[in-house]
């Protein structure tokens, strides 16, 4: 036998989530995909180019264009003996699949007192800032955090989404996996060799000890940006990447605000009532007597995601407004 | 409940195996206990108790049991067709020669989900069979203010082997069923049935003064003219397959087997308030 190698190469986001697919398909028969445009075309973004080469189109399934159909036939074939992998093009459709997956999917575990399960993934996008206008933009894995019996994973870099799917593919739950539009041609070191990352572990992306930086998927290369500014200007930001919103990590998020006494939280998704909203409760809860001054919140833009482009980018954090609202937070302004 | 339509639940369960699954609806006793429940189990889930099918989790309108194929009890209107269009799909993938059957009454007509399965289950040939219990009322409207154009043309327009048949008839529910089990169970695709029927009681136990939606000599003319246990006991009697002994003796036999089945669950304890928090996850 040849000794394997550790290899650790540089691929894309998309690169990384065609390799999870692919690795889970082969190792699980009952693994398969479904959904608009997954096979020959390999979805718009081109995710899923070759699988359908590889695995057929009895498991790289293209479907009418139903969401609520075909992810209701998800939720039963995950009942049934199946693990299917749900494609839902732009995460603006999940609303189109609500009732499947909170009043479904969510609840036939608890409700059948633990007799049925859904092992079941959704794959869908979140993020702006591609001249998408207001229904191909939007962020809504709030939505799905708010449910009990759903997981929700937001990766933010190839290692982290290779590993995160895999790892959602294998669970015994439906899991909405997130991926940020604009993150597909991200490079990042992938080892050649299998892993899996465990859901509900926080990743600190850069450690520091003046301020934490909270970011969620495409929040998190802004966040690296602003640490990078603010370490010009000595101050020593962590950035803290939840990678799951639920199972939260909340032990590493408290722990990083008591050493650092000062947060900023930043998800695409809508402040109000939103993922920055809980992640910001969760820490003002668990450090309030470390802290210096108030959490911070940063997101979306409480408004539609319009189309003009100087319009759509003035709903979106930049890494320039986390620096000032950090020096501002630190006392430097 | 369920009473008045039982013709229907126990002609399509009559037609199936008891590996074969089923999903069913908020008016989902009949379809329960025909899949082959324990009325004990049944009883207990009414409840809240811990014997019951879901631990007292789920309650009269969410009863599920892997033993028997019952994917579950769904509370939101035409909300299963998606799961068992999705187990026709894992019996078709998985090769097992299942038949998946989909219980909903004439008010999930109006779901657009619906149409989204029937053209899924047809485009690939999927062993799921759409069994439509009209009883007339979309809770306390007419089904003919909700329902335009012909019933099973709907699922025809699709191309699925559409048939109609009386549901207060037992023999001829299960002959449609077994009809169309088997030729789903070749591989043929799905099929809708329509059966007709009809609610002798209330949408809900609140359900009392009806007259403003239906009157009492309708519910009293069904009952009289199309009650489907007493029009199947008569048909027996005249074929000579039983007499009125034999059937007031199978009449009593039940009577103890539900006397005790509700005894055990009255007596049976409540979950622990610890369990509250477990399976939300599996």
């Amino acid at each position: 036998m040849p000794e394997v190698q550790s290899q650790v190469r540089e691929i894309t986001f998309a690169e990384a989530v065609r390799e999870a697919l692919a690795e889970e398909m082969r190792r699980d028969p009952r693994v398969f995909i479904m959904g608009e445009d997954v096979a020959e075309a390999g979805t718009p973004f081109k995710v899923l180019s070759g699988l359908v080469e590889e695995f057929g189109t009895s498991r790289v399934v293209d479907t009418p264009i139903s969401e609520a159909g075909f992810t209701g036939v998800g939720v039963g074939a995950a009942m049934t003996g199946l693990r299917p992998v749900v494609d839902i093009m732009f995460g603006d459709f999940i609303t189109l699949t609500m009732d499947q997956m909170v009043n479904q999917a969510a609840k036939v575990h608890y409700m059948s007192g633990g007799k049925w399960k859904v092992p079941m993934v959704m794959r869908t996008t979140l993020g702006a800032a591609r001249r998408s206008a207001a229904q191909h933009s939007q962020s809504l894995h709030a939505w799905f955090s708010h449910v009990p019996g759903l997981k929700v994973v937001m990766p933010s870099t190839p290692y982290d989404a290779k590993g995160l799917l895999k790892t959602a593919i294998r669970d015994d739950n439906p899991v909405i996996f997130f991926e940020d539009k604009m993150s597909y041609k991200l490079k990042g070191p992938v080892p050649s060799e299998e892993y899996t990352i465990p859901l509900g572990v926080a990743d600190i992306k850069r450690e520091g000890s003046d301020i934490t930086l909270v970011g969620t998927s495409s929040m998190v290369q802004l966040a690296l940006e602003a640490a990078a500014l603010l370490e010009e200007a000595d101050v020593s930001a962590e950035v803290v990447d939840p990678r799951t919103t639920w199972p939260l990590d909340e032990h590493t998020l408290i722990e990083s605000v008591k050493k650092t006494s000062r947060a900023i939280v930043m998800d695409e998704g809508y402040g109000r009532y939103g993922v920055a909203a809980e992640l910001a409760a969760t820490i003002a809860e668990g450090a309030f007597h470390y802290l210096d001054g108030p959490v911070q919140r940063m997101g979306a833009m409480h408004v539609p995601i319009p189309f003009s482009p100087p319009l759509e980018d003035a709903t979106l954090p930049t890494a320039n407004m986390i620096f000032e609202a950090a020096m501002k937070l630190c006392g430097r302004s | 409940m369920y009473i008045g339509e039982e013709a229907i639940a126990v002609g399509v369960c009559e037609a199936l195996r008891r590996e074969d699954y089923i999903t069913s609806t908020h008016r989902g006793h009949g379809h329960c206990l025909a899949k082959g429940a324990s009325p004990k189990l049944m009883f207990a889930e009414l409840l809240g108790k811990e014997a019951g099918y879901c631990r007292g989790k789920g309650g009269s309108m969410h009863i599920a049991d892997p033993a028997t194929g019952n994917l579950g009890a769904n509370a939101i209107v035409g909300g299963s067709v998606g799961i068992a269009t999705g187990a026709a799909l894992s019996a078709k993938t998985l090769k097992t020669g299942q038949v998946a059957v989909c219980f909903f009454g004439e008010g999930a007509l109006g779901q657009g989900v619906l149409y989204e399965c029937f053209n899924l289950a047809q485009l690939w040939k999927l062993p799921v069979m759409y069994v439509c219990e009209n009883n007339m009322y979309n809770e306390y409207t007419h089904f003919s203010e909700t329902t335009a154009g012909d019933i099973p043309s709907r699922a025809a327009a699709f191309g699925i082997k559409a048939d109609t048949v009386d549901g207060q008839d037992v023999r001829a529910v299960f002959a449609a069923a077994a009809t169309l089990a088997d030729r789903a169970r070749r591989g043929d695709g799905p099929a809708f049935l329509l059966c007709e029927t009809y609610r002798y009681r209330g949408h809900h136990v609140g359900d009392i003064n009806r007259e403003y939606y239906r009157s009492k000599k309708e519910e009293q003319q069904w009952l009289a003219e199309n009650d489907p246990i007493r029009n199947f006991s008569a048909w027996l009697k005249a074929q000579k397959l039983a007499d009125a002994a034999s059937l007031s003796t199978i009449d009593a036999e039940l009577k103890v087997e539900m006397d005790e089945a509700m005894k055990f669950a009255i007596a049976a304890p409540y979950p622990s308030t610890d369990q509250v928090d477990q399976d939300v996850y599996a």
